[in-house]
């Protein structure tokens, strides 16, 4: 849309024999028909080598040969064939081999076959030890076990052993730790076992259950993973670019990572200013709604400060790129923010908290077998090897598969409802929540200004104005464009920067801007205030004729009333905490039946009416969109924010949701809950579990045939416990999966 | 028992060569899209364009 050039040197990255490669985010591939024309269209183009579809990450692979295509000849043949492409900021997607993913599913792959082997040979000697194996056979058969095992629990046992020396080397426990106790002694004690000629030995067990615990280690990553990628796609095709000023006066369109403080930043009319700055040229009015929460539209000038994420009204304006300093609103947010991550991170997780409970219970119950054996009168190594089976059958199989399992099925029902995670943990603490605290600009309310007074659409003024209006990208302009269905522009049309748009029709003077710019009276502009509180006035002027005054305020979503309701029901408290005007929040309250509301709220108020509400017990879930609802988003004890929001805002809340109804965030909490249920379930059930096995490995009865046995059938317990939060839950009511909607609303 | 001296080690062989297909696979990113790996064998980019 924009007029001035791309500078593809910053979106393209060198490939193979003078080759480049771009990726693109590739927005409506939904079927193979879509990947097939994409692919073929894209090969006519001269000089391609390859272009590949992801269908599953629906993204767009290509290397071609620079000298003999451009890369923005690439996106125009897209756009030709109907795909809204944008290529990924290089920077922005350091990941794109995904190495933790590959990492994973080597050592999945290796623990799978080294445990399939070693099997093969277990059962041998467990039949063999029934029916009078010889003992030269069943060594030789342990050998080989402990020539696959020994090598694979080194490789495969990597991940755990990691994160359980970070746990440690930082003074923590966490889960990994009793598995890498439990893995690297059951593998010790089989050595020892071999050695001296006995009958058992658990190679099998500490292999099995590596590959059990990297089985739920895959399924967690991979369900980040596809939320991560998806939430790219968006950023990109949301276009999260800059227009850099040359020192020749060329404008070149470059990602937001190559634009550094002090650069020269031109934002056209009707764009969202990309980076913070201060204008350095030119007036106009912004709407900063994303940013203050404020629907009213704001007018700059030169030497005033203009913020990442607000969108630009209908003046064009260069913006000198500033690093933030001094006491601004950006500061504010940003120190404020810090704190209040802060003092979130003190959360500790379902698993961790079980793991805390879980390991000195296990080691001490270890160590209390030992010591009791010993006072029995047994000899101090046939001791040990009861008190290393202990530690083996209690080994964290099911309770490594218990909270990941449940999270894998629950984020997938919440992707396909439009809801996507950011940390896997947010669905526990969403099952927590008793108060819901909403922004209103741009959460409860759409992002976009739309005409709220009914109106004749057959007036022919207004549509004139309507098409007067098409020349203009103002926010407003655009809302009545879409109000009166205008498709052909009025020729020769004016445009007075900051105050509206003028042209003649028949003979007199049309305007179409700022009440003031027609001529409106003080009295009528008060009127019309009265009438629908806190909106923004467009006013329209015919020849002598009187003066129209339109109306335009965010309307509420769809949805909201009903959604409202059904939380209410449910026994939420609600409240909105908006930056508002206090006018306009109330009358939003008041549609919604929300009795709690308060306006004119600065960020650091936010985050004191939260933390008022936390420290009164509740936990409270923050949904806001806003750059001033960031620290609380931050802060609170879960958040979530529509995709609509700014940057900084979507990284801080916990959850992203898509799409224009306010549906998610209920779906959000009741999946929530049913998940937090089975959680707690599947802990029981590894409780229940250690219950029935510990007393019988404290006999000393245990084999590693029992050993394999139990941990096999815990686990699928456990992911079976989980899979039954699918059951019930049927496709979402209104069919769209998030595939289907997305960044439709990206470009305000 | 003697044919274990054999047995073993083309078990061992075998299952390697498994492992070996298999990380090969990954390598080569034959595991990056699972949705579109479906749909291309219907897709006749062999044949010359009409």
């Amino acid at each position: 849309m924009t007029v001035h050039q791309r500078d593809w040197q910053a979106f393209v990255t060198p490939g193979k024999d003078g080759a480049v490669h771009m990726d693109l985010a590739v927005d409506g591939i939904t079927c193979a028909a879509c990947m097939g024309d994409i692919e073929r269209g894209l090969k006519r183009l001269p000089g391609i080598r390859t272009a590949r579809v992801n269908l599953t990450s629906q993204r767009l692979a290509v290397d071609w040969v620079e000298d003999q295509t451009g890369a923005d000849e690439i996106v125009a043949e897209l756009t030709r064939l109907g795909y809204k492409a944008h290529p990924f900021d290089p920077a922005s997607q350091k990941d794109r081999q995904d190495r933790t993913g590959k990492e994973l599913l080597r050592s999945l792959a290796v623990a799978g076959f080294a445990g399939m082997n070693i099997m093969l040979l277990s059962v041998s000697v467990w039949s063999g030890n029934a029916t009078g194996i010889e003992p030269e056979t069943r060594d030789f058969f342990h050998w080989l076990s402990a020539l696959i095992a020994l090598p694979t629990v080194a490789y495969a046992g990597r991940p755990f052993f990691r994160s359980a020396f970070r746990a440690l080397a930082s003074g923590r426990l966490n889960m990994d730790v009793p598995i890498m106790i439990g893995v690297v002694l059951a593998v010790a004690l089989s050595v020892v076992q071999t050695v001296q000629h006995q009958h058992h030995a658990y190679f099998e067990s500490a292999v099995m259950l590596l590959f059990f615990l990297l089985v739920g280690r895959y399924l967690d990553h991979n369900m980040r993973g596809r939320t991560r990628s998806f939430a790219e796609n968006i950023a990109a095709l949301k276009a999260e670019v800059a227009a850099r000023i040359l020192p020749d006066g060329s404008v070149r369109e470059v990602p937001l990572s190559k634009v550094s403080a002090g650069d020269l930043v031109l934002v056209s009319a009707g764009e969202r200013v990309p980076v913070d700055g201060v204008v350095e040229t030119g007036m106009s009015e912004i709407d900063q709604s994303l940013v203050t929460g404020e629907s009213i539209l704001v007018a700059v000038d030169r030497g005033q400060r203009v913020y990442a994420g607000t969108l630009n009204g209908s003046g064009s304006l260069q913006v000198r790129v500033e690093a933030a300093s001094g006491a601004t609103l950006l500061d504010e947010v940003n120190r404020l923010l810090e704190a209040a991550s802060q003092a979130k991170s003190k959360y500790v997780r379902i698993a961790d908290r079980a793991a805390r409970l879980y390991a000195p219970l296990v080691h001490g119950a270890a160590g209390l077998t030992f010591l009791g054996w010993l006072l029995a009168g047994m000899e101090w190594q046939p001791a040990l090897v009861i008190a290393i089976s202990v530690l083996i059958i209690t080994c964290p199989c099911a309770l490594g598969l218990a909270v990941p399992a449940v999270q894998v099925v629950a984020s997938g029902q919440l992707f396909r409802r439009g809801v996507l995670l950011n940390t896997g943990d947010a669905i526990e603490r969403m099952a927590d929540i008793d108060t819901i605290l909403f922004d209103k600009t741009g959460t409860l309310t759409l992002a976009d200004p739309e005409l709220c007074s009914p109106f004749d659409l057959q007036d022919p003024v207004v549509r004139l104005a309507g098409r007067l209006a098409l020349a203009s990208r103002h926010p407003l302009s655009t809302a009545l464009v879409r109000a009166t269905g205008a498709i052909t522009p009025l020729p020769e049309v004016k445009e007075v920067p900051g105050a509206g748009l003028e042209t003649m029709v028949e003979g007199a003077t049309l305007r179409l801007g700022s009440p003031q710019f027609c001529g409106a009276s003080a009295e009528q502009i008060e009127d019309a205030l009265r009438e629908v509180p806190g909106a923004s006035l467009l006013a329209i002027r015919f020849g002598d004729g009187p003066v129209q005054l339109l109306p335009f305020r965010q309307s509420l979503r769809p949805d909201a009333r009903a959604v409202i309701d059904r939380l209410k029901a449910e026994g939420y408290a609600l409240e909105i905490v908006s930056g508002d005007t206090e006018p306009s929040v109330a009358g939003c309250a008041e549609a919604l039946g929300i009795a709690h509301w308060q306006a004119g709220m600065k960020p650091a108020q936010k985050i004191v009416r939260l933390e008022d509400l936390q420290q009164s017990g509740h936990k409270v879930l923050m949904v806001g969109d806003g750059l001033n609802d960031a620290p609380a988003l931050a802060g609170a004890h879960v958040s979530l924010s529509p995709v609509s929001a700014v940057h900084l805002s979507q990284a801080a809340a916990d959850a992203v949701f898509l799409g224009d109804r306010l549906q998610p965030v209920a779906d959000a909490l009741r999946l929530s809950k049913r998940a937090r249920a089975a959680i707690e379930q599947n802990l029981w059930i590894s409780g229940l579990y250690n219950v029935i096995a510990v007393p019988v490995a404290v006999a000393g009865f245990v084999t590693p045939l029992m050993a394999a046995v139990a941990m096999s059938a815990s686990s699928l317990i456990v992911t079976a416990n989980a899979l039954k939060l699918r059951w019930g839950e049927g496709r979402p009511e209104t069919g769209a999966g998030p595939a289907h909607l997305p960044a439709e609303k990206a470009e305000g | 028992m003697d044919v274990l001296i054999y047995l073993i080690p083309i078990a061992f062989f075998l299952g390697a060569l498994g492992l070996g297909a298999f990380l090969w696979s990954l390598k080569s990113g034959q595991f990056d899209d699972l949705e579109g790996a479906k749909w291309r064998i219907l897709d006749d980019d062999d044949l010359p364009d009409d």
